[in-house]
């Protein structure tokens, strides 16, 4: 069942065209990923889904209702969280309080929200530095914040802008391990901008290939790897090894 | 309607709005480059006017004159407040600038104040009373001479950023501050630089100003608000912006100060701000940054 | 991780139920101070509950949610000059005449918030777009020939036998109470600002308006609360100077030398925590005090010496401790960096 449909979404600044006639639809429940060479549109793309940017044409569809258009906090309150590429924690407060903010939207009653982004602290690993400020926090840490505080909001749609890049491979791991366990239980779509193939193919249950911000490829991971355009504009021979 | 009588007001307006104009200019410059909210401004202009009043009374140094070394000793000032000063804050969140420089004005404000007490003082230059007769109009010498050099030391200031590597590494602040980092330029003395030229306007433009307005301290924070006004109005970004956004608002007050009374004339310099500032955040002849 | 759970939860509670105790105590101590204090002392606490009430004000739209006003001497000025004109003309009691002056304190904000957020003014922008209405009220007043214009508004002494609490007639023992008890309310009500959810709103806005968004926050909302909430507290402060000092000129109500001087607290004590605004006051205003006391007695008569003291003292602050007096106290107290 089609949760979120992106069809035919263009963006253009002053000439350069970022995003060209964009269509794909993901799947309730799926983890879709986005790939492509730097400068693809992937993040523009994810920008205008998540309403810091309107879309010059096309049209984005959330469980059957218009989103394009909308202001970035009406689309996160009808259920799409979002991470950013480059981590925005809120500084100087608290890993729990940042989380409360997230938790707020849903729960008015403070305890209750408290106790929500306390369950999901601990589920991400970060209950122990819950009293700590947000700027103290190691970056891997503050990966998993960001991630932490958009599932606070309880979205069905997480929208993840590279949330893996300088991680580790074993902070990789850990991550694709959490994103797995929040999609079979909580069964949270995802969709992710992601460079660390590993992470991908780990995770993806299909893919999609942008460049020079137009789709050239959509599948299964596995085929996606294969596909000759796709090696020529990003992987390269490598990966076929 | 007496056409005359509206013809030398707005005259007056003119006059007084490139003087004023000059000031902008140095506000444009800092603002603009530098992108800290020089909340002392007016207190600089004032400084400007005083400096000039001491060298007439001490020498009898026609303030006009004066203007060149005044300028030259803002520059150093101006220069050595960015390098010690400002440039640690260059990072720092906007309020803190804008407190940091809201502390400045308040220091110098009140030091004018301990040392010139709050009355006006005027100047006794010999052609104050001179005029010249053009058609219908009447041109007070004065502002003949102190607009004149306002419009001399705008033009100046253009060609410098036009034609001077220094002038040009400064726009490239402007217009692209990590390009300019990553070509090499060294952004922090580039400010300094940025800084001593905006407060070298302000103070020829205060020496300009004592020829037509008697100073008094409290003119401060008033100067300090038509300078953001004009380069609001004219436009950030835009050094010609600052001249025609003066004269702008030195003919409407003076208008309104004709037609309304002068305690009025600000209004409707705020009233236009409030307007520019919804409507066309650029300015008249600003780039939308 | 459970004890963790417990031991924090707990933490917390305990600082906060110390905290509570110690401003209690310390509240009653100064609700009994006019028993021994002088005439001179009253009026002097008075400007420091007075500071300490309009720095609250000011420290939920700036602390809180981020939004710098510049131009708040408007509001003191409106709730001043509403319910003194409604008292004088009509014979409006000001208890309720500060009714109406808080709404039209809050119609105008709501125009700045509408212009300013609506149009994404922000940071320095909208600070001017605050001082030039600021500006336009006073120039305006200034020519409303009902209002006393330039000249001022003077309220007369009401006769012996009509002086009651409900004409705020009195002389600096009510004011005194009236004062503490404002800044009892205000802090009290930050406190719990502070730990509500509009807090948490506020201070996401304050941070990261962007990441806020993403996590729901509708910012035009959020804003205009502060705004409005901030106006509202502030005005109330203008019924108190207006009925205190019993005269009003535009120069002084709408000036901007009042705005600026009603963010000095809250930034000296601690901008966006509860205390800061407080201590801040008590700092400021008997320190101006004992300044203009040492330079008399230093033969320094000149006007603007307290001035340069100030904004000395404010420039050191800014550069030296820029989050305030009272964040760095309360550390050494061990009370909590939110206190």
């Amino acid at each position: 069942m089609t949760l979120l449909a992106v069809d035919g979404v263009t963006k253009r600044f002053k000439g350069l065209t970022a995003v060209d006639a964009v269509s794909f639809a993901v799947g309730n429940g799926e983890i879709y990923a986005v790939i492509g060479p730097n400068g693809a549109g992937k993040t523009t793309l994810f920008s205008m889904i998540a309403g810091a940017l309107k879309p010059d044409a096309g049209t984005v569809t959330f469980a059957g209702a218009r989103i394009d258009g909308l202001r970035p906090d009406q689309i996160a309150l009808s259920g799409i969280g979002r991470t950013f590429q480059i981590v925005r924690p809120f500084p100087s407060m608290t890993v729990v309080d940042n989380l409360m903010v997230g938790s707020l939207l849903r729960h008015t009653n403070m305890s209750t929200a408290r106790a929500k982004a306390d369950a999901i602290l601990a589920r991400l690993d970060l209950f122990s530095q819950r009293a700590k400020l947000a700027r103290e926090l190691t970056l891997p840490d503050r990966k998993r914040l960001e991630v932490a505080r958009a599932l606070a909001t309880e979205p069905t749609v997480l929208l993840l802008d590279e949330v893996m890049a300088g991680l580790r491979p074993t902070e990789v791991d850990r991550m694709v391990a959490i994103l797995r366990s929040i999609n079979a239980e909580s069964g949270t779509t995802i969709i992710l901008i992601e460079h660390v193939m590993r992470a991908v193919m780990a995770l993806a249950n299909r893919v999609l290939v942008l460049h020079h911000g137009a789709r050239i490829a959509e599948g299964k991971p596995g085929d996606i790897v294969k596909d000759p355009e796709v090696i020529r504009s990003y992987l390269g021979t490598e990966v076929l090894d | 309607m007496n056409i005359g009588l509206l013809l030398n007001v707005a005259v007056q307006g003119l006059t007084t709005g490139l003087v004023y104009g000059l000031m902008a200019l140095g506000l444009s410059v800092i603002f603009g480059v530098v992108r800290i909210v020089n909340f002392a401004h007016g207190e600089f202009a004032v400084v400007g006017m005083y400096a000039a009043f001491l060298l007439f009374q001490a020498f009898g140094l026609d303030p006009i004159y004066a203007a060149i070394p005044i300028a030259g000793l803002f520059f150093l000032i101006g220069f050595a407040l960015q390098k010690v000063v400002i440039n640690p804050f260059v990072g720092r969140p906007e309020h803190e600038q804008f407190i940091l420089l809201v502390a400045v004005a308040m220091i110098i404000l009140n030091l004018l104040l301990m040392a010139f007490g709050p009355d006006g003082r005027p100047i006794n230059l010999s052609y104050a009373l001179d005029s010249y007769l053009v058609g219908p109009l009447i041109i007070d010498k004065v502002r003949l001479i102190s607009s004149a050099a306002a419009l001399v030391m705008s033009l100046g200031l253009f060609a410098f950023f036009r034609l001077t590597a220094t002038g040009t590494a400064i726009r490239a602040c402007t217009d692209n501050l990590t390009g300019a980092a990553v070509v090499g330029l060294d952004v922090k003395t580039l400010y300094a630089y940025t800084c001593g030229i905006g407060l070298a306007c302000v103070g020829a433009a205060g020496a300009m100003m004592i020829t037509i307005v008697d100073v008094a301290p409290t003119l401060a924070p008033g100067y300090t608000l038509l300078a953001f006004t004009i380069v609001i109005i004219g436009g950030l970004g835009s050094l010609t912006g600052a001249l025609v956004g003066g004269v702008l608002i030195g003919v409407s007050e003076a208008l309104m100060g004709y037609y309304f009374q002068p305690s009025m004339k600000s209004m409707f310099s705020f009233l236009l701000l409030i307007l520019v500032l919804a409507v066309r955040p650029q300015g008249l002849m600003g780039t939308r940054q | 991780m459970t004890v963790d759970v417990i031991q924090h939860a707990s933490g917390d509670d305990a600082e906060r139920t110390r905290m509570v105790w110690f401003a209690g105590i310390v509240v009653g101590l100064l609700a009994l101070v006019p028993l021994i204090a002088s005439r001179y002392a009253l009026s002097v606490l008075i400007l420091v509950f007075y500071f300490a009430y309009v720095g609250q004000a000011w420290n939920i739209m700036m602390g809180f949610a981020g939004q710098l006003s510049l131009g708040h001497a408007l509001y003191i000025g409106i709730g001043a000059y509403v319910p003194a004109l409604l008292w004088l003309h009509l014979g409006m009691s000001p208890i309720l005449g500060l009714f109406a002056g808080m709404a039209a304190a809050m119609l105008i904000a709501a125009a700045i918030g509408w212009l300013g957020f609506r149009f994404g003014i922000e940071g320095v922008y909208f600070a001017l777009l605050t001082i030039a209405f600021s500006e336009v009220a006073r120039v305006a007043v200034d020519h409303i020939p009902f209002a006393g214009g330039a000249g001022g508004l003077f309220l007369p002494v009401p006769a012996a036998n009509k002086a009651t609490v409900l004409n705020l007639d009195g002389g600096p023992l009510l004011y005194y109470y009236i004062t503490l008890a404002m800044a009892v309310a205000a802090t009290a009500l930050v406190a719990w600002l502070a730990r509500s959810r509009h807090g948490y709103i506020w201070r996401a806005i304050r941070e990261d308006p962007q990441a806020a968004e993403t996590l729901g926050i509708n910012l035009f909302s959020a804003k205009m609360r502060a705004i409005l909430l901030s106006a509202a507290m502030t005005s109330v402060a203008g019924v108190v100077n207006a009925f205190y000092y019993r005269n009003l000129f535009p120069a002084q109500s709408f000036d901007m030398s009042r705005s600026l001087e009603l963010i000095l607290a809250p930034i000296i004590g601690g901008l966006g925590t509860v205390l800061g605004p407080v201590v801040g006051a008590f700092i400021l205003t008997p320190a101006g005090e004992a300044l203009i006391a040492v330079t008399h007695r230093m033969g320094l008569n000149a006007p603007g010496t307290k001035g340069v003291i100030y904004g000395l003292i404010l420039m050191a602050m800014i550069c030296l401790k820029p989050e305030g007096v009272w964040p760095w106290i309360a550390r050494k107290l061990r009370l909590g960096d939110r206190a």
